[in-house]
């Protein structure tokens, strides 16, 4: 038996047993097959990964089923293991093992648990689905599983309408993607006859300089295709255009958030990218694009992340930003960056959405950080866990001395990478990048001051009011309204204390084999050595300037919102439509809710009512009734039974045939 | 099984069942009905189970000349044997369908279902030209009764409008079928399948089995029969209507006049296309603001079928696989979809999607075969609407990308409306008492739904027991259409590969890189 086979199926064969049992199998059956299985999933995960960086792990592709065979167009089920699929297996199956065992403690009121377990067990399986593939159809396959699962997750509270919405939306958007993803599966068909990722690697360079007719425009082969599958990556990795889904898929449960919309789907755009990468570097324009996306989504979403109050809108949009990162990285070609950035990032934004839970947790529901402060006595645990969390993601290190959070090591490489390459493109994306970093940093230690220093501002919570029975006014100076926040239990603190090593950890430990190593990636990246070296050897003022924005960023939320409070009611007064317009999220809903949306169903009712009853029924069936109908009642007027018409008839005949002999 | 004649036999037993409905008791009919109809599928498994893959083209025949040439001639390849067997497997899930809710007439009711079922074999068997006709039109009748005996209240109107749309059609086609038997002098679909008409004559001919196939589609825009007649009909009559009866459109296309008029079908292609592409976006769009939930899914089942015609006319095996991968797969996930209308119908009367809501809390397990189904219709890999959907546009995609690219629009549109459909019916919370009060799927509602379901997921992941029995007959029909396919669009011209990938800097440090930064002073490695 391979191991990859009870990595892959163990969670599906969870999910369905905790799924279709449901409530006869009972709460603690299903929840403790489903953590099983995953915890088992992601103890045979790290002996591969270990084994890709020791050099005693080959790649190998283990056939499961035939799939389809059309013509020339043939595809099977097949599970590959390369050094890729190992990195994505640790992560994907040690954050969602974490995320099961959280889940028993966040989710210990609902009444629906089975149900819960078996989305998160089957998204895990579609995830394992998409990064094992050997093909582009079962990459498919895992893209639009996973899609399902995230549907399933937001809409997991489906009695609020609010995460109906957000469900369809998650779904409909990233169908937009898959548009482009299924277009670019085709157009590959078509030029090289397979959908075998191998072989399309193998054949792509041959292809470069070919050209394409497409929709009528005459393009680079490679470059349209390479953009076709980029839209499909834009989709899921909610990137500029197609990202509006992603806040709103924070209607899901928290530790949906951390293991979805953070952690592993979301990295799925960056993993393709990096699947294909010998492919996209024959494709100089399409790779251009990936970079300017990248770069553009890591600014902009961090922009939003400053202004948003909801904890967990500011984690998303967070999310969103540092996956721009993740693309700009593989737009200058560094994939192994990219890719690294994908490793810590799990970790900490992981820890960072769960530590967020654990305050909701703790808060009674309260996502507002408006409405919480001082929380650090109140739970310790959680408070340095996400504290961890923020230096990571700020990336706090100091580059002469070799040691550094997370994010040091992944954040920084991406920047230098990306002035190493030296094009105007890669320069403006540093540029960016280094804007973004600062934002970051403000907006992280934004939402920990809000959060756990100051003073208490609970009872201005909805929330708090109905637990405590009390009204602002009637708690009077005890802004607590005598709650008293309770650290989360155990088993929502064990993963904390996990993904915190990972924090703090993970950049440290494994940046040797990620940045450095031709070796670990053994072809499964396209490695691109002398760009790696050029990074390396960056000035100075490079390396440093993430560092410094960091502490910028970090000094100007410290000045206001601990220091001077006032300052950023000020500033929003000052620059009101500034504020606005970030804090609308650059009005993309509206938009999009004005172009596409609104006029869909515009469309839709004037098709129906104008086109099919108003034109093809009008005068298709009901017209031609009519016309039946009156040449009926004109034909029984001439019947009358009188032998005089009937006279006058024939006469009228027998002169009109006359008449057409004649002549 | 040499000399039984089991295309006979599966006719036979359904038309004695009629006939012993007909004078029987509304409770005994219902048990003759079933067991006639499971009676059926069995012998289609057998039919299955021996049909050769890799044997001859046509298998099972029988034949027996009669008068003038006409002759009761059955023979069946892969294509339609693959269609016999979603009718047979889907009929004794309708007279399940029909258990309880049909309460006038329940012999006469059982009795029409079985004729049809009779009529269905019988249409894609048939291997006589004017057979094909009688059966092909025959299959109105009883459908005709369905609808305007049993149906709902505006039924006339819909029985009319139905009956007038889809033989008006058919009239051309039958002159079409005269002439055709006069120029070749036979009336063997085998032999007409190979027989080269002349081009000019191909023309009128096309467009003849074109009124007639595309009515019964429906392509756009003929299709507005086929709203009315689904909100009309009873559940088992939307059933057998979407899962088998607009199939014989897509039947007709790829027996008739694909084979039969290559070179006029190629120049009618752009025709085709713009229909499909019409109809994909058109009633996507129509669908997502309808308040009856039949007329939704009525209207997504058009959507669908564009796609259909759209991977026939691509003129390559992908294309036409993919087609008729879709017809079983909408075949199935329709009339599941319509299945699932009638469950809830049954229990609260009404169609109308306002009337429900929050039903994932009341009714999990109905709630979970809808997820399922709905999943299918949009075309989630791994069920059986991506294989077809997957295939026939990977083939159209090949022939014309912008065509490919509006048909693909459909899988957007699709989602929108299915899952908005969805979160009005099964989320949301539970606004209405009487559906609030509504119970969980019952045990004969189970079975209806489970075998559709495995179905559904078997296709999805090992469709190859469904592309196997039509390999063959989809080569031969490609090898025909071969000289006449259009060429690709794509217009792929090789040029010289870059040397370099595109990221490419020099391999080595500190050397003057074009377009790159100095090189610093400060280095060193992390």
């Amino acid at each position: 038996m391979n191991t990859i086979l009870i990595i892959v199926f163990a969670p599906l064969l969870a999910a369905l047993i905790a799924g279709l049992g449901n409530r006869m199998l009972g709460n603690v059956a299903a929840k403790s097959i489903t953590t099983g299985a995953l915890l088992l999933s992601a103890g045979l995960s790290w002996p591969i990964f270990l084994g890709f960086i020791g050099g005693t792990e080959t790649a190998e592709v283990v056939q499961v089923l035939k799939w389809v065979e059309s013509g020339t167009l043939s595809f099977d089920w097949s599970l590959r293991v390369d050094t890729l699929t190992a990195i994505m297996l640790v992560v994907i199956n040690s954050v969602s093992a974490l995320v099961h065992l959280y889940s028993w403690g966040y989710m210990e009121e609902d009444p629906d648990q089975p149900r819960f377990f078996a989305y998160l067990s089957l998204f895990t399986f579609a995830m394992l689905m998409l990064v094992t593939a050997d093909n582009l159809v079962q990459m498919f396959f895992g893209w639009e599983g996973v899609g399902l699962a995230s549907y399933l997750l937001i809409g997991f509270w489906f009695k609020k309408p609010s995460a109906g919405a957000a469900a369809i939306k998650a779904f409909v958007v990233n169908r937009v993607g898959d548009l482009g993803f299924m277009l670019g599966i085709f157009g590959t068909f078509l030029v090289f006859q397979t959908t075998s990722i191998p072989e399309i690697l193998a054949a792509a360079p041959a292809m470069s300089g070919s050209t394409i007719t497409f929709v009528g425009m005459r393009l680079y082969t490679m470059d349209i295709l390479c953009i076709l599958l980029f839209i499909g990556a834009m989709g899921k990795s909610a990137q500029l255009g197609l990202h509006t889904w992603l806040p709103d898929a924070m209607e899901g449960p928290t530790p949906v958030s951390a293991l979805i919309h953070a952690a592993t789907m979301v990295t799925a755009g960056v993993f393709m990218l990096c699947r294909l990468s010998p492919m996209f570097e024959t494709a100089p324009t399409a790779l251009m694009i990936v970079t300017v996306i990248g770069a553009a989504t890591c600014f902009f979403a961090a922009t939003i992340g400053t202004t948003q109050w909801d904890i967990k809108r500011v984690i998303a949009y967070s999310t969103c930003s540092q996956l721009g990162y993740m693309f700009f990285a593989a737009g200058v070609g560094a994939y192994g960056v990219a890719m690294f950035h994908l490793f810590t990032h799990a970790f900490f934004k992981a820890l960072l959405f769960l530590g967020a839970g654990s305050v909701i947790h703790a808060m009674h529901h309260e996502q507002d950080m408006r409405y919480y402060g001082g929380l650090r006595k109140a739970i310790p645990f959680t408070f340095y866990a996400m504290l961890a969390g923020t230096l990571a993601i700020t990336g706090l290190g100091v580059y002469h001395l070799g040691v550094g959070f997370a994010g040091f090591w992944s954040k920084d490489a991406v920047l230098e990478v990306a002035f190493a390459r030296g094009t105007q493109i890669s320069v403006t994306a540093f540029w960016l990048g280094v804007v973004a970093a600062l934002l970051t940093s403000f907006y992280s230690w934004r939402l920990m001051f809000l959060t756990f220093w100051g003073k208490p501002r609970w009872i201005e919570s909805e929330h708090i009011q109905h637990f405590v029975h009390k009204t602002p006014a009637e708690a009077g100076d005890d802004t607590t309204g005598g709650y008293h926040p309770h650290e989360s239990p155990v088993s929502m603190l064990i993963p904390l204390g996990v993904l915190t090593i990972g924090a703090v950890a993970a950049g440290q430990v494994f940046a040797p084999a990620f940045l450095d190593s031709a070796a670990f990636w053994a072809g499964s990246i396209f490695y691109n050595e002398p760009l790696i070296h050029a990074m390396h050897a960056v000035p100075y003022w490079v390396k440093y300037s993430a560092l410094v924005v960091m502490l910028i960023g970090f000094a100007g939320a410290c000045l206001a919102y601990i220091a001077k409070p006032d300052i950023p009611a000020k500033f929003v007064a000052t620059f009101g439509a500034l504020h606005n317009f970030v804090f609308r999220k650059w009005y993309f809903d509206e938009l999009y809710d004005a172009v596409f949306v609104k006029p869909a169903f515009w469309l839709g009712a004037k098709f129906w009512k104008l086109g099919d009853i108003g034109t093809i029924d009008r005068f298709g069936p009901n017209g031609i009734a009519w016309v039946v109908d009156r040449s009926a009642t004109a034909a029984k007027s001439i019947q009358s039974g009188y032998v005089y018409t009937y006279a006058l008839i024939m006469l009228l005949g027998l002169v009109a045939a006359i008449t057409y002999v004649l002549l | 099984m040499d000399g039984l004649p089991i295309l006979s036999l599966m006719m036979l037993v359904p038309l004695a069942g009629a006939c012993a409905c007909l004078f029987a008791g509304a409770s005994l009919a219902r048990w003759i009905a079933l067991g006639a109809t499971l009676v059926t599928f069995l012998l289609g498994v057998v039919l299955w189970s021996n049909y050769q893959i890799g044997g001859p083209q046509w298998q099972f025949t029988e034949r027996a000349d009669l008068f003038a040439g006409f002759s009761y001639a059955l023979g069946i390849d892969g294509i339609a044997l693959l269609l016999i067997m979603l009718s047979v497997f889907l009929m004794p899930i309708c007279i399940l369908a029909s258990w309880d809710g049909i309460r006038k007439r329940v012999g006469e009711y059982m009795a029409a279902f079985l004729f049809m079922e009779v009529l269905m074999i019988g249409t894609f068997s048939a291997q006589d030209l004017f057979l094909f006709y009688v059966f092909f039109e025959a299959g109105l009748i009883p459908m005709y009764l369905i609808i305007g005996v049993w149906g709902g209240d505006n039924r006339i109107y819909a029985s009319y409008k139905f009956f007038l749309y889809t033989l008006l059609g058919s009239v051309l086609m039958l002159i079409a079928m005269f002439w055709m038997v006069a120029e070749a002098g036979t009336s063997d679909i085998p032999t007409l399948m190979q027989y080269d008409f002349p081009a000019e004559a191909q023309t009128w001919l096309w467009l003849a089995f074109f009124a007639s196939f595309a009515v019964k589609v429906p392509m756009w825009p003929l299709h507005t029969w086929l709203p009315d007649a689904h909100v009309q009909a009873p559940t088992a009559g939307s059933v057998i209507l979407a899962g088998v009866l607009l199939k014989l459109g897509g039947y007709g296309f790829i027996r008739f006049s694909l084979p039969m008029f290559p070179e006029a079908s190629a120049d009618f292609a752009w025709l085709v296309f713009i229909l499909s592409m019409i109809a994909v976006v058109y009633t996507s769009l129509v669908a997502l603001v309808q308040a009856d939930m039949k007329k939704l899914i009525a209207y997504s089942s058009v959507a669908h079928m564009a796609i259909v015609t759209v991977g026939l006319f691509a003129f390559n095996v992908q294309g036409l696989e993919g087609a008729m991968i879709i017809m079983l797969s909408h075949g199935l996930v329709s009339g599941a979809l319509f299945l699932c209308v009638g469950v809830i119908y049954d229990r609260l009367h009404t169609r109308e999607i306002a009337r429900y809501g929050g039903l994932a809390i009341n009714m999990p397990y109905y709630a979970l075969f809808f997820l399922l189904f709905t999943m299918a219709s949009i075309g989630l890999p791994g069920t059986s609407g991506f294989v077809g959907e997957f295939l026939a546009l990977a083939g159209i995609y090949q022939t014309s990308s912008l065509v490919a690219l509006v048909a693909t629009t459909g899988i957007i549109l699709g989602a929108a409306y299915m899952l908005y459909l969805y979160r009005r019916v099964a989320f949301g919370g539970q606004t209405n008492e009487d559906a609030a009060a509504m119970g969980d799927i019952s045990p004969r509602e189970w079975v209806m739904m489970a075998p559709i379901a495995a179905a559904v997921l078997w296709m999805g992941v090992y469709p190859e027991s469904f592309l196997a029995p039509m390999r063959a007959d989809i080569a031969v029909l490609d090898a025909r259409l071969a000289a006449a396919a259009p060429a690709s669009d794509a217009q792929l011209a090789p040029g010289t590969p870059r040397a370099d990938a595109a990221n490419a800097l020099p391999h080595h440090e500190n050397a003057d890189h074009a377009n790159d930064q100095p090189a610093s002073a400060g280095e060193g490695a992390h």
